[in-house]
């Protein structure tokens, strides 16, 4: 067959080509910009080279921010994701309360995320707050905003109570792809429930699980708003995550070079991390295939 | 193995049936005889799947009994029926190797890995995936996962019937017949009893010695493959066996005649008794094209290859004749019925001829 080779077909593409430019690619230059260059402010830059990656490599303020975040992100993944799955499991699969449930599992996923911090940072007071005053009256040391272990208690609950149904909902709609004979198979064989999910749940749901690990994983690795708002990243900087010391840094200390230096290697660290979890992920679908 | 005996059995998916139409499956009593091949035949949705569920115990009857040999099973659970099912997609543990997947039922029975080990040779043998042992269960062709679930069925060797829910439907014709002959072959050398559920007239009637009918939740015959085609016991036996169906026209049924609503007269050699909604029936194979007879009508012909499809009318009603290659088109067509083949048909049940009747 002949095919028609026609140039002006690029045309086409060019309105998504301006509209990413002016959405992602301008605002990353520009960020580049400032990594590379020093400014005293009125548009003057100076060439600072590598200098700001330099020291932002060699400081143990974003050392410290890295470690916390790496924990954070790994006890999240942890708990998000056996829990999520363990709930989809016990999900009703048809009727009047698979739609009751689906709705209030979606519910903290429709919460703007600063009002979740709000709701918690209430929530949890030790005068006023519902679980704070519970925990208190209980006779239980409970102090979010005196005690690190407290505070990274509470934003990991926060965390695991707004994200842990998105992992579940997913997890859900995997589920329900199983056609019913998959089942009747195991029965017919005798396989146990946990060989049943190993066997049959597991395997099905391995893309949708896959897209769940990165969403949670990138989010959790960005997260600002939350913390933000119930402990301000301390007390101390114990709560202080990556995005809080960035934002503190640029936004705070003005330290622009060093900001956009760091954020750069921030997003090549999601990135990067993002990469290895896909290809781990995905490295058993190729061999397999004929 | 065992005999399985349905008593009574009846299933509706609604918890409160309040008519006949709410059952899908209507009440029925029948035999499957110890190591017979069965074929349930029927159009989509007239609760073969449903039956072949019941048997295997992943659902509940709402009326009625399962006896396998003399053991009420009604309320026993899938694992405790020893029954293999093979079903309409091809079921594979994907992440297993074909190896594990044949393996699977008895690893869970908890058998020595050295029989374990013997009985899936064996069965890889059988259904000829000896070389693919070690390979992954995916990726691998449909009829090769067929083949896997078939063998999962097979590698138990104290099942007591192997049931198959449309098994072929997602395979490509040429292996179709390969699977099918395969399945014979089974059967013959391990005598197992055998279900086979098929829409697919050519399948039953290959794969097994005894088809059952099912219509609207009803069986409506059981018999041979030769049974179902001379004397189909129901009008919908007679359409669905056969290529084309049978041919059944309105005619009321005066002793031993029939006399069609042009007023022509068949002679029926036997005396009827038939009330209600009277036809008679013929295969298209046993009507042929001549000077005399029936005047009919012929609007196409079709040449199908081994002989010519004649659709043609009759009596006002659509009427078709087969008719060999090379045999000559009369000039005035009339249609000739061949006397012992005709079948009387009265709301859509076949009449018997009365005894004392004298031809």
């Amino acid at each position: 067959m002949q095919k028609i080779q026609n140039n002006k077909a690029w045309f086409v593409v060019l309105p998504v080509l301006v509209l990413v430019a002016f959405s992602a690619v301008i605002p990353l230059m520009t960020v580049v910009n400032y990594a590379f260059n020093d400014t005293f402010g009125n548009n003057e830059f100076f060439w600072a080279g590598l200098e700001w990656f330099d020291e932002m490599i060699h400081s143990d303020r974003l050392h410290g921010a890295l470690g916390r975040q790496a924990l954070f992100s790994a006890i999240i993944l942890a708990i998000e994701i056996p829990l999520g799955i363990f709930v989809a499991l016990n999900m009703p699969k048809r009727g009047f309360w698979a739609s009751v449930v689906l709705v209030l599992m979606a519910l903290p996923l429709l919460i703007p995320f600063n009002v979740v911090g709000t709701i918690w940072q209430i929530f949890a007071r030790m005068d006023i707050g519902l679980l704070g005053h519970t925990l208190a009256a209980l006779g239980i040391d409970y102090n979010y905003t005196n005690d690190p272990i407290d505070a990274w208690a509470t934003v990991v609950v926060m965390d695991v109570w707004h994200w842990t149904s998105l992992v579940a909902l997913l997890c859900y709609a995997g589920l329900q792809s199983i056609p019913e004979a998959y089942y009747q198979a195991a029965r017919i064989d005798q396989a146990s429930r946990w060989a049943a999910f190993r066997y049959i749940e597991l395997p099905k749901m391995k893309g949708v699980l896959l897209i769940a690990v990165l969403l949670r994983f990138m989010d959790s690795f960005m997260i600002y708003t939350e913390p933000f708002v119930v402990t301000g990243g301390g007390p101390g900087n114990s709560t202080t995550f990556l995005s809080i010391d960035l934002v503190k840094m640029a936004v705070g200390q003005f330290d622009l070079g060093p900001a956009a230096a760091f954020s750069l290697m921030y997003f090549l660290v999601i990135l990067l991390v993002s990469w290895v979890f896909y290809t781990v992920m995905t490295a058993e679908d190729e061999e397999g295939q004929p | 193995m065992a005999r399985i005996t349905l008593e009574n059995l009846a299933h509706s998916y609604s918890p409160h049936p309040k008519g006949d139409q709410d059952f899908a499956l209507k009440r029925l009593n029948h035999v499957w005889q110890d190591g017979g091949a069965y074929a349930l035949l029927g159009a989509s949705g007239c609760g073969k799947t449903t039956l072949l569920n019941i048997i295997s115990g992943l659902l509940r009857p709402s009326q009625g009994r399962i006896l396998f040999g003399e053991r009420d099973v009604t309320d026993a659970p899938t694992t405790e029926r020893n029954i293999a099912q093979v079903f309409q997609f091809p079921v594979v543990y994907d992440t297993m190797t074909v190896r594990e997947n044949l393996a699977f039922p008895l690893r869970n029975r908890g058998k020595e890995p050295a029989y374990i080990a013997e009985r899936v040779d064996r069965i890889a043998r059988m259904i000829g995936m000896e070389e693919m042992l070690t390979r992954r269960a995916r990726g691998l062709t449909a009829d090769a996962k067929q083949k896997i679930s078939l063998g999962r069925g097979m590698v138990r060797e104290d099942v007591n019937a192997i049931l198959f829910d449309e098994p072929l439907t997602v395979i490509d014709p040429q292996m179709k017949w390969e699977l099918r002959t395969q399945l014979r072959q089974l059967h013959r050398e391990f005598g197992h009893t055998m279900i086979y559920v098929t829409h697919d007239q050519t399948e039953a009637l290959t794969f097994a010695q005894q088809v059952v009918v099912m219509h609207e939740g009803r069986v409506v015959q059981m018999g041979t493959p030769a049974e179902l085609f001379e004397t189909p016991a129901h009008s919908f036996v007679g359409y669905f066996i056969g290529s084309p169906g049978m041919n059944f026209i309105d005619a009321r049924i005066d002793g031993d005649r029939a006399i069609l609503p042009g007023g022509q007269v068949v002679e029926l050699g036997a005396r009827y008794a038939a009330n209600g909604r009277t036809q008679i029936g013929i295969r298209p194979e046993y009507a042929h094209l001549s000077e005399t007879g029936l005047p009919v009508t012929i609007r196409r012909i079709e040449d199908v290859g081994r002989h010519r499809i004649v659709r043609a009318e009759l009596a006002g009603a659509a009427f078709n004749i087969t008719m060999p290659e090379d045999a000559p088109m009369p000039a005035d067509p009339h249609v000739h019925l061949m006397p012992g083949k005709l079948g009387i048909y009265a709301d859509d049940w076949r009449v018997a001829p009365e005894a004392g009747g004298n031809a």
